[in-house]
């Protein structure tokens, strides 16, 4: 803060001490920017610690190496799967809902002091939950299907964890009435808080789900209660553990806008648009946690279409939208910034080098072409029967949440370093090839546990020889190949990941302090124009011209048609049954 | 923003019906949980209690 | 700007691109597809999950397979029972840590009616290499009506984690011509 005249507020009564920030002019709180930077910081510290996990699954999963026992590779992907699916992704998200609030907003953070409340509670039960399993009598993977059963401990931090992140939700909401009374902006808020409020509404259904059904789990666990039906524990945890995923999208959509606007000056084609995309979030895409029960015993096949298609589609229709509307901000701008030849002269020329730019272009088209097409198709009811329980569901996610979510706050991370943190990335040579680095590792984790999936290679298992088993079954050798690939291709995602680390904490460490001169330099490279210039302005772009966006999507569309319907091809060929 | 000029009071009479559901987030928190609540939890409660019992 | 209020008031009103709305109808057509792809094959495919469902404990479901493999035993592999029951009638099959009991052997084109269930925790029915997924769980019996249409070894591996055995827990159905 000392780059800029910092001042203190007095604003509804309260003392705000606020900063300037020289790009934007934008008056941030120092409070929330604190807060941004904790949950930041855990949220990295999370991903170090389940990124090694990660790395050691995969290398067990590797037929050659089989690097751990039984019982620890089940130990550690249950921590692997704990520590980056709620961890980092809860934690960061803390800090973007706390930055697209108080920061965007122009506003302070409501009641900074619940806010800190909220990240010691998240901290302390991460860490019970961590201590839980690393004692060894936790192995039950993250889902904690009963009856098996977990130590109490196990239970307890998700609570805590789940607690504070309910609190940070609600600090989120205050400071969206706080800026609207005392009139912090005017109109309406902006598309990326729009997106985190999208996030927000979903993580508090999230955590309610979470709350009905950890609670008594808990109360079962300590000897107070006998029985959970495994069923309904089912439903209830899934609207949870489905639902953090809805999360992850809607905030890592809000991300791409940001990164698009910040990097290349892009404004959304239409703000009705885009707001109506998330509005199909808000109200239909948590419908899709049935996705998990389509071969459950006792849920009717209405229930299940009609969930899983998140009430024909609607949800799969926003992430349509976002799919075109994102890649033509960035075309539409590009074409302002003057690259106008040929259908692709925007995106040739779009800046590759600055890593915020890349990680989000990257996590948008792996996003779609990996995660959603194979997303859609995994939850189809039928062909679920072919995929559920699969390595393929694994493949899946991996393209989802960490291709997508993960590559996409990664790349906002070269963004809130400068900006929030006031520090310049050290070893910009390497960062700006970290995206790429980690999006092909983490390509090739999806496609080849999806290639071993469609063999019928299962998830969670340790052995796929069956040595110790008394009958035998030999999978395809293919299988084999798809696991050793993926363990490779876990190595490359594992350094990608781990430079990550390495640059973020070096540059908080050692990072250049950034000032008023150097910031738009900081922000890494961008198309000719200046980012103070660009992020201010709006300007209609009067009638658009994207012949780049609609041949992308063209593209996705076919390789979505034929993927589908290949599958179907598949389901036909299965046994009959009903 | 700043340079906007004042619109009359009145003009907030005008906001479409939609655009306001939109800038309401208390409304969509609302929506947002009541159709997965009742869409989700609670017709699959409703069929996993009513699953018969073998003879 | 993502960043900043949108630049109208009312934006509502503002006219959308028409390449948008194309890709809009397309996109909420591709849905009503889908969706009604998955209705479809409940009427006409051949491939849909039976929603034949009680509620039974596991000592019940236990005693109802026994009995059954006890009637239909034919022989013995790795010191479990095989049972072969007449065509087109009801078989069980249950899971427990760590097998899949008894082995069925079934008549190619034949209709059966398999009964699932565990006696413990979950776990998940996965029959390779046909690859037909389908969860097991305690407490409930689960009647799938199943036609094998290929003859040989089939195996029924667990793809739910059931604990540190899991990878041990593999059963076994042979399907033979009439
Ligand atoms: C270096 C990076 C990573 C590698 C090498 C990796 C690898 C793997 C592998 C091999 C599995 C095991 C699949 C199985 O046996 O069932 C797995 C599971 C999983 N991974 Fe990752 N992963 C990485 C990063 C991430 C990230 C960043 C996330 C979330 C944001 C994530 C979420 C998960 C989840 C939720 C599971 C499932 C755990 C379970 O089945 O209980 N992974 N990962
Ligand atoms: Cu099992
Ligand atoms: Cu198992």
């Amino acid at each position: 803060m000392s780059i800029a005249e910092s001042h203190s507020g007095i604003i509804g009564g309260i003392a705000a001490r606020f900063r300037t920030c020289p790009a934007t002019g934008l008056q941030i709180d120092l409070a929330a920017e604190r807060l941004i930077k904790a949950n930041a910081v855990a949220a990295v510290v999370f991903l170090l610690v389940g990124g090694v996990f990660g790395l050691l699954v995969a290398l067990t999963r590797w037929p050659a190496v089989h690097l751990l026992p039984a019982d620890m590779f089940y130990l550690v992907l249950t921590a692997h799967g704990l520590d980056v699916l709620l961890l980092w992704i809860l934690f960061f998200e803390m800090a973007v809902l706390y930055f697209a609030s108080a920061v965007l907003l122009n506003c302070r953070l409501a009641a900074p002091r619940f806010a800190w409340l909220a990240f010691i509670l998240m901290l302390v039960g991460g860490v019970l939950t961590n201590i839980a399993v690393l004692q060894g009598d936790s192995s039950v993977m993250f889902t904690s299907y009963v009856p098996m059963q977990a130590s109490p401990n196990f239970y307890l931090g998700l609570i805590l964890f789940a607690v504070g992140a309910l609190i940070g939700c609600l600090v989120f909401l205050g400071t969206l009435v706080i800026a609207k009374e005392e009139k912090t902006y005017e109109g309406s808020i902006p598309l990326v808080t729009f997106g985190a409020l999208t996030a927000c509404i979903i993580a508090i259904f999230t955590i309610a789900s979470g709350a009905i059904i950890l609670i008594p789990t808990w109360l079962w666990s300590l000897g107070y209660i006998s029985h959970i039906d495994t069923l309904m524990y089912k439903l209830i945890w899934w609207g949870m553990g489905h639902s953090s995923q809805q999360i992850n999208v809607a905030a890592h959509v809000a991300v791409w806008y940001a990164i698009a606007a910040i990097t290349v000056g892009a404004k959304p084609l239409s703000e009705k648009v885009s707001r109506t995309a998330f509005l199909m979030y808000i109200l239909f895409l948590q419908l899709a946690s049935a996705h998990h029960l389509l071969v459950e015993p006792g849920i009717s096949a209405e229930w299940k279409v009609f969930n899983t298609s998140y009430a024909m589609y609607l949800a799969v229709l926003g992430s349509l939208i976002h799919g075109m509307t994102v890649p033509g901000a960035i075309e539409a701008a590009q074409r302002r910034n003057g690259f106008v030849n040929g259908a692709f002269e925007w995106l040739r020329k779009a800046p590759w080098g600055n890593p915020a730019f890349a990680g989000m272009f990257l996590s948008l088209v792996l996003f779609g072409f990996l995660g959603g097409i194979s997303g859609v198709v995994l939850g189809t009811e039928q062909i679920n029967i072919l995929m559920h329980n699969t390595l393929y569901v694994p493949g899946h996610f991996h393209a989802t949440v960490v291709a997508g979510t993960t590559l996409a706050f990664m790349a906002l991370t070269y963004l809130v370093l400068p900006l929030i943190f006031q520090r310049k990335v050290i070893l910009p040579g390497l960062a700006k090839w970290q995206p790429y680095l980690f999006a092909i590792g983490v390509s090739g984790i999806s496609l080849f546990m999806m290639g071993a999936g469609t063999l019928g290679v299962s998830r969670r298992h340790w052995d796929i020889t069956f040595s110790d088993a008394a009958l035998s079954f030999d999978y395809p050798s293919a299988a084999f190949l798809m696991l050793g690939l993926n363990g490779l291709s876990a190595i490359l995602a594992a350094v990608g990941g781990g430079l990550y680390i390495v640059i973020t904490v070096g540059s908080l460490l050692f990072g250049e302090k950034v000032t008023a001169d150097n910031v738009v330099e900081a922000l890494g490279p961008m198309p000719t124009r200046k980012v103070s210039e660009a992020v201010k302005e709006y300007g209609n772009a009067g009638t658009f011209h994207l012949p780049g966006t609609y041949i992308l999507v063209a593209v996705f569309f076919t390789a979505f048609v034929l993927y589908y319907f290949v599958n179907w091809k598949y389901v036909s060929d299965l046994w009959p049954m009903g | 923003m700043a340079t906007k000029t004042k619109e009359p009071e009145a003009a907030s009479e005008r906001i479409p019906p939609m655009q306001r559901l939109l800038d309401n987030p208390f409304l969509l928190l609302f929506l947002g949980v009541t159709m997965p609540t009742v869409l989700y939890l609670m017709w699959g409660l409703m069929e996993i209690t009513q699953i018969p019992i073998a003879e | 700007m993502a960043l900043t209020p949108p630049e109208a008031k009312i934006w509502w009103n503002e006219k959308v691109e028409r390449g948008e709305l194309v890709w809009i109808v397309i996109a909420f057509l591709w849905g009503l597809v889908m969706f009604f792809m998955m209705v479809y094959w409940h009427l006409e495919g051949q491939q849909n999950l039976s929603n034949e469902v009680y509620r039974i404990s596991p000592e019940k479901f236990l005693a109802k397979t026994e009995k059954f493999t006890e009637q239909y035993k034919v022989r013995e592999e790795a010191g479990i029972p095989v049972a072969k029951a007449p065509a087109g009638s009801d078989v069980y099959m249950l899971a427990r840590l760590w097998e899949w009991w008894p082995i069925l052997e079934l008549e190619k084109g034949q209709t059966y009616r398999v009964h699932l269930s565990s006696v413990d925790w979950q776990h998940g029915f996965s029959l390779q290499p046909v690859n037909v997924n389908i969860q097991v769980h305690p407490g409930l019996e689960h009647v799938v009506t199943i036609t094998p249409t290929q003859t040989g070894e089939f195996s029924v591996v667990c793809n739910e984690f059931c604990g540190v055995g899991h990878h041990t827990m593999i059963g076994r159905i042979h399907v033979v011509d009439k």
